[in-house]
């Protein structure tokens, strides 16, 4: 057992002296991921801002000219030009240069003042299907809320009359400034532990094979286990700072609160770390060229990434898909994050996942160990 | 042999139906220096496989250091030195840290570790190179520093996979002149080589063909036995049996 401990950290030395030493390294290390995490929380946003929008009034009434008001007085979107000739709107959605176009009919004031109703018509670019739904959901509350100011003053039945109305006041729960950020940063960070563990883990082995130093390797009497616990050690270390760096961003750069317990993501962290770094390791002992390891982990990494609810949410997926993602361990530590970070869940209710990536650990660190031979059968 | 340090019986390997070592028996005493010659793709490296416990044998058997390559191969690997064609130090590394990784692995303490590694550095005179990375030291000096890593641990035998490959006659004189030091020391030095000069300095040599041994024996005995003047001769005769008119 001593005897192990002093040949890992034999190994792990070793390890640290040559990431150290690997100027191309260093930067993979420890600055593309926090140019990463500091570029996608901001960008990576479903708001929708700015549209571009293009106005067709052809009633040319005061009250018509509050409506288009209330649309560009919004904030959402952004009056980009106006026409009165029906192509002319198709143009500019077709153009790019509208996402949203607004036909207020002529008469609309006359026919609002007189029946108390008048149609305008809404024409939503939906090549984005999900910011199209958005769109529309602004529109309609813009709408709506200029009913509610204008019905009583207009409808010829209504005057004088106060209408009762049932007015909905949500509060969002556990991201109550529904700060896009703060949902976000929790999950890019673990993608971001993920990269860095996956590809330098899964570049180490296959680098010793390229160079020949696995041979040499193999003639000591260094054993699997050995071996691959030296090898696992930096990378699970040089993982936990780089989260740890991750999380000072998050909480000094974007403000996202921690309601759980950092001693709790650490402990999960840990696990999840060897569950990537066995997948890497395995990877490395199967390849043959750091090529072929690369193209693998990039395979995974992206399976992961886009099944791991940090885009796209789970539950929207298809039945087969919610399944797969079941085995996605990326997807468990997104959600585990997201939960003691956003909700400060506990052990009690983030076991099942956790369990799952024990589980997975076990399984990854069992296959890097037996996949790694010393002697050819 | 009394005192065989390595011992093989009908040591054979397949590849499917390819035989790389066909049925090879031969036993080498301590202290001695073996030089197993062969062309390229004669088994040689595969031979080498097998008795470093790097390859199971497909049938035969084979014993190193009093060890079975079958079911002991931890255990020879302790005994054993090895140096392989394809250069097995890290270059991104000094010498000073090669020398504590390798022994490290080995399992030797530090004490053990830092004086051997002075001894070592100042045996082969380089002691300004200590902290500087091996990538930018000279091939020669390079292998002469991976022949005495292999030797950290002291083995009773160190297998040699073509080390002179690609250095100038002087550095290969001065390497043989290590091999021969190590030798003195009771150490079994099994050596693969290209060279027919570095051949004559072996005390035995055998020459594989085909997987099989063609012809093993001393230098001098060798010639005799085939009534050529040296062993270039003897290898083209045996490599290539039919001679080109």
């Amino acid at each position: 057992m001593r005897r192990s401990i002093t040949i890992i950290l034999v190994i792990l030395r070793k390890e640290f002296l040559q990431i150290f030493r690997n100027r191309g390294m260093l930067p993979i290390i420890f600055i593309m991921p926090f140019i990463q995490l500091l570029i996608l929380s901001n960008a990576a946003t479903f708001d929708v801002k700015n549209v571009p929008f293009h106005l067709q009034d052809f009633d040319r009434s005061s009250l018509s000219a509050k409506l288009a008001e209330q649309f560009t007085g919004s904030g959402y979107f952004r009056l980009t030009g106006e026409s009165f000739g029906s192509t002319q709107a198709i143009g500019e959605l077709v153009g790019r240069r509208a996402d949203l176009v607004l036909v207020i009919p002529k008469d609309f004031e006359r026919d609002l003042e007189v029946s108390g109703s008048a149609p305008v018509q809404l024409v939503i670019n939906a090549e984005d299907g999900f910011s199209a739904g958005v769109i529309q959901g602004y529109t309609s509350q813009i709408i709506a809320d200029f009913n509610r100011e204008h019905r009583a003053l207009f409808s010829a039945a209504g005057a004088g009359r106060v209408f009762p109305e049932i007015r909905i006041k949500s509060s969002a729960w556990y991201n109550p400034e529904l700060e896009y950020s703060h949902y976000m940063v929790p999950g890019i960070l673990v993608i971001l532990v993920t990269m860095v563990g996956l590809f330098l883990s899964g570049m180490n082995v296959v680098r010793e094979k390229e160079v020949g130093t696995i041979d040499q390797i193999n003639v000591t009497p260094v054993r699997s286990t050995e071996f691959i616990a030296g090898k696992i050690l930096p990378f699970w270390i040089i993982g936990l700072g780089e989260l740890s760096l991750g999380l000072f961003i998050a909480r000094f750069v974007f403000h996202v609160p921690m309601q759980g317990s950092y001693l709790l993501v650490y402990l999960v962290a840990s696990i999840y770390l060897l569950v990537v770094l066995g997948m890497g390791l395995l990877i490395s002992t199967v390849t043959e060229t750091q090529q072929q390891a690369m193209f693998i982990a990039w395979f995974f990494m992206v399976i992961f990434t886009l099944l791991s609810g940090l885009f796209t949410s789970i539950e929207s997926m298809p039945h087969w898909a919610r399944n797969m993602t079941m085995f996605n361990p990326v997807r468990h530590f997104v959600d585990i994050m997201r939960r003691v970070m956003l909700k400060g869940s506990g052990l009690a209710e983030i076991s099942r996942p956790l369990l799952i990536l024990c589980a997975y650990a076990v399984a990854m660190l069992s296959l890097a160990v037996n996949r790694y031979r010393k002697v050819s059968a | 042999m009394a005192d065989a340090v390595i011992h093989t019986e009908n040591l054979t390997r397949k590849f499917g139906a390819f035989t790389a070592v066909d049925a090879i028996s031969f036993s080498i005493g301590r202290g001695e220096i073996f030089g197993f010659l062969g062309a390229n793709g004669a088994g040689k490296t595969t031979a080498m496989k097998m008795l470093t416990g790097l390859l199971r044998p497909t049938s035969g058997s084979a014993s190193v250091a009093g060890f079975d390559v079958r079911s002991e191969p931890e255990k020879i690997k302790q005994n054993i030195g090895y140096m392989s064609q394809r250069f097995s130090l890290y270059e991104d590394l000094s010498p000073k840290e090669n020398i504590r990784f390798w022994g490290g692995i080995y399992g030797l303490d530090r004490k053990t570790l830092r004086e051997k590694s002075a001894r070592l550095l100042e045996a082969l005179d380089l002691q300004e190179a200590a902290d500087t990375r091996l990538s930018s030291l000279p091939l020669g000096w390079k292998q002469k520093l991976a022949f005495s890593v292999a030797q950290l641990h002291e083995p009773k035998i160190v297998f040699l996979d073509e080390p002179t490959g690609g250095v100038d006659p002087v550095t290969r004189r001065r390497f043989w002149d290590m091999i021969y030091e190590t030798a003195d020391n009771g150490i079994t030095v099994f050596v693969t080589t290209h060279y027919m000069d570095e051949a004559e300095y072996c005390d035995r040599i055998s020459i594989m063909v085909d997987g099989r041994m063609a012809a093993i024996g001393t230098p001098d005995a060798l010639k005799d036995e085939f009534g050529v003047s040296s062993i270039d001769d003897l290898f083209i005769r045996l490599v290539r049996p039919t001679p080109i008119e």
